[in-house]
């Protein structure tokens, strides 16, 4: 295996963007991307996009989003796993240019998710339907169950959730890119209407429209394209079942704590080395799992963590420094290329007004369905 | 679900039988022909006892368009005394009195109706044992 630099990142605003298309989304952060390497010779393209077959009626991405592009000609396809898909991209273009086989390649993820369709049915399709779906539960309501076994299992509370949520709005309002650029108090977010108890509609990720692109080629070949590439350290992908009810716990994301192993192994490095992280907090109860899951805290402690500021800028860890999904916003296929955008720009010192001081590793977690799929990538700034 | 997938259900949905592993005895509901604990394609069949356990819970307020009538309504995750865990509705109480612990009967009940001129979906709901 050859090891792999990031040479270019891009991204466009998100939001509900009602004059972006798909492809126009895509377009944007891709040419970002391209035009941050100064390279114009593209060997393969990974799109990542949960359903744009269920949100616009497209699919076969990977052909359209090349030829949009003016790329028409290479090797493109589309990754899917859920909310996931744009983390799978990702390891798929590390995997492609790790392995000697191209050494310009581009992981972007895109999705449009505000153009009419019903998108609490489409995001309900990344879990079960004939065990889950069909009796009547929603996304949200699958991650309310985990919150509330955290609580049964953890003594969880409804402020501790909410306290995640708090902390994500803080750092996106200072993020140019995040759908909600403004802070939420404790209140604002606990006496927010009741989506699926215990979780309120301020512990849930909104419905977002955006793209997100990343260029990576062969470390010994970054030079030609940045002064500040960024080293791919590990790739650490894994599966757990789609039902909820066949976890092993549903107060824990096995999935995530699998991932992310693998990744550590991988990199050679543990949580203690990490000194900034995105992790998947589609609901306020996916952070504090996560976290737990990633050994950034004991397991037990997620809760205490956003409140008590371990997962602060400043703080041991800091978690979600672009406002998370929460706050930044969730276009599903986008999200885990995005994470990735925030965790390089950190490596690179250019984190604006949320730079973690003296960042060296980061981690970016992306995950799937009610924690049916995840993937973890450790970056190193070179 | 689309009407040709339905029929498929059926001995899960309406007379709840499941798999049990003949190697390492993990109970599957529905049946699968891989074991997910141990890989064993070794099944028999079983019926699931009509009754379970909350294992987790939730109340949805924001329902799917098939449910906007019930809501809010209460799922959970139950586990029967075979150790089979799937998803319900609980109904027939207070949807804010269901929790983890709780003890229920799983009962014949209508679960949804497909469109306007589809087929009544049944299965099984959980209610206050």
């Amino acid at each position: 295996m050859r090891e792999v630099a990031v040479i270019g990142v891009g991204m466009t605003k998100f939001g509900e963007l009602w004059d972006m298309s798909l492809r126009d989304l895509f377009v944007e952060a891709a040419l970002s991307a391209i035009k941050s390497a100064g390279t114009d010779s593209i060997d393969s393209i990974y799109v990542g996009n949960m359903s744009g077959g269920q949100f616009v009626g497209q699919e076969h991405l990977g052909p359209l989003m090349a030829d949009h592009l003016g790329l028409g000609g290479v090797p493109a396809a589309r990754v899917e796993s859920a909310c996931a898909s744009g983390g799978m991209a990702l390891r798929s273009a590390y995997l492609e240019v790790a392995s000697g086989m191209s050494d310009l390649v581009l992981a972007a993820g895109v999705e449009k998710m505000n153009d009419g369709a019903d998108v609490t049915g489409v995001l309900a399709t990344a879990s079960d339907q004939e065990e889950e779906v069909y009796y009547g539960v929603t996304f949200p309501g699958l991650y309310a169950m985990i919150a509330r076994a955290h609580m049964e299992k953890y003594g969880t509370t409804e402020e501790d959730l909410s306290w995640v949520s708090v902390k994500a709005h803080r750092n996106g309002a200072k993020n140019p890119h995040a759908q909600f650029r403004r802070v939420m108090s404790l209140e604002d977010v606990m006496t927010s209407s009741v989506v699926a108890e215990p979780l309120r509609l301020l512990h849930c990720s909104p419905v977002t429209d955006g793209a997100a692109a990343i260029l990576l080629c062969p470390l010994d070949r970054a030079s030609e394209f940045t002064d500040k590439p960024v080293k791919i350290l590990a790739s650490g992908a894994a599966t757990s079942s789609l039902t909820l009810a066949d976890r092993a716990d549903p107060a824990d994301l096995d999935v995530v704590e699998l991932s992310g192993n693998r990744a550590y192994e991988m990199a050679g490095v543990t949580s203690d080395d990490i000194d900034v992280a995105e992790v998947h907090d589609c609901f306020a109860i996916a952070e504090i799992c996560c976290c737990e899951a990633l050994g950034f805290v004991e397991k037990g402690a997620g809760k205490d963590a956003a409140k008590n500021g371990v997962t602060d800028l400043g703080g041991k860890i800091p978690v979600n420094v672009s406002g998370g999904l929460k706050s930044k916003g969730h276009p599903v296929g986008a999200t885990g290329i995005a994470q990735a955008v925030t965790v390089i720009e950190q490596l690179k010192g250019e984190g604006g007004e949320v730079q973690v001081e003296g960042a060296e590793i980061g981690l970016a977690q992306n995950m799937g369905g009610s924690g049916a799929s995840s993937v973890v990538h450790i970056f190193q700034g070179v | 679900m689309p009407s040709p997938r339905y029929h498929r259900e059926i001995p899960a949905r309406y007379r709840l039988e499941a798999g049990k592993c003949s190697d390492c005895g993990k109970v599957l509901y529905p049946a699968r022909k891989v074991c997910p604990a141990c890989r064993s394609q070794e099944m028999e069949k079983v019926n699931l006892s009509p009754k379970g356990t909350v294992v987790t819970s939730t109340v949805i307020h924001v329902p799917p368009d098939e449910f906007l009538n019930e809501a809010p309504y209460a799922m959970a995750v139950v586990e029967t005394p075979e150790g089979a865990r799937f998803m319900t509705q609980v109904v027939d109480c207070d949807p804010a009195t269901v929790g983890p612990g709780m003890e229920l009967d799983l009962e014949f009940r209508l679960i949804q109706k497909e469109g306007n001129s589809g087929i009544l979906c049944y299965g099984h709901k959980g209610v206050p044992a």
